[in-house]
């Protein structure tokens, strides 16, 4: 089973690399960035037998590892 | 005082750790490789050196805060054995749950490597006996990720208990402004637990140990350990 699970800043939180994107984004002329926030991706491979197990899996992982809760959210979306 | 340094791949302030633990102790301390399960048996104080444990991947600290020999160390944190975490250990003790809050990138965005004065909250700690509170030492900072952040009700507990070890300031001793090199809340450069058993700081007291390299305010830190 494929899945992805993107963690990203809470809002509020400082987030210096999407600002120093947006700056750059600006500085080539790309036009109508109000804002930029940088996230990650995780494309995990799972051995689930069904999607409710996979998704207890992925929120274990989560909340173990993949995620700072102090900083950040996360989505979880299975294929 | 029989001291253990826990070494992780990418570490690389072990060796000064170790040097200012023996000039402090007389004795080496042991080196302890992350994938152990175990503390050697009678160890007083663990110390998580700084460097770029695992490379840093994921987030500052994160992997190294789930490696085995955390166990060991979280459960010589809850007897009230004295843990120290430095730069990188610092993160790894945010990390673990071992110590609250999150070190984020530096607001100003650059990694910041120079001398840097500090302001000693409080002189009764095991790890700062040998200071007078609120006296202003100079030590080196060398860091991209010391930024400090921790929810509103955190902060608050952390400054309502007394659980400031250390707040950047300038050679006048005044906190605030230019001197903070990374955009920390409340200008923290280092806390201490609730049992104040465990401190992280950014700054690295054991590179300042020596005359040599212009000078020997981190000594008291180790000598109020070896007390």
């Amino acid at each position: 089973m494929k899945a992805r699970v993107i963690v990203t800043l809470k809002a509020g939180v400082l987030d210096p690399q999407g600002k120093a994107i947006e700056g750059a984004l600006r500085s080539l002329g790309v036009e109508g960035v109000a804002g930029v926030r940088q996230g990650k991706v995780f494309d995990v491979e799972l051995d689930a037998a069904d999607r409710a197990e996979a998704e207890a899996q992925l929120k274990a992982a989560c909340e173990k590892l993949l995620a700072n809760l102090v900083i950040e959210n996360f989505a979880i979306e299975i294929a | 005082m029989k001291a253990a340094v826990v070494v992780f791949p990418g570490s690389n302030r072990e060796g000064d750790m170790a040097r200012a633990l023996r000039q402090a102790t007389g004795r080496a301390p042991a080196m302890v490789w992350h994938a152990e399960h175990e503390l050697p048996a009678g160890t007083d104080l663990v110390v998580l050196p700084g460097g770029f444990s695992y490379g840093d991947y994921l987030r500052c600290g994160a992997i190294a805060g789930r490696a085995p020999v955390m166990e060991a160390v979280r459960a010589h944190a809850a007897r009230g054995g004295l843990t120290l975490g430095v730069c990188n250990g610092f993160q790894i003790l945010c990390e673990s749950g071992l110590l609250p809050g999150v070190l984020m990138r530096n607001a100003g965005l650059r990694f910041v490597c120079r001398m840097q004065h500090l302001r000693v909250e409080r002189a009764d700690a095991a790890f700062t006996r040998h200071y007078a509170p609120g006296q202003t030492i100079e030590v080196a900072i060398a860091h991209g990720e010391g930024n400090y952040e921790a929810d509103d009700e955190t902060i608050h507990r952390l400054e309502g208990e007394g659980r400031v070890a250390f707040r950047y300031c300038d050679a006048a001793g005044v906190v605030g402004g230019a001197a903070n090199p990374n955009g920390s809340r409340n200008d923290i450069a280092g806390i201490y637990s609730d049992a104040r058993n465990v401190l992280g700081l950014m700054p690295h007291p054991e590179n300042l140990i020596d005359p040599l390299v212009g000078g020997t305010d981190g000594r008291a830190l180790f000598a109020s350990l070896a007390a």
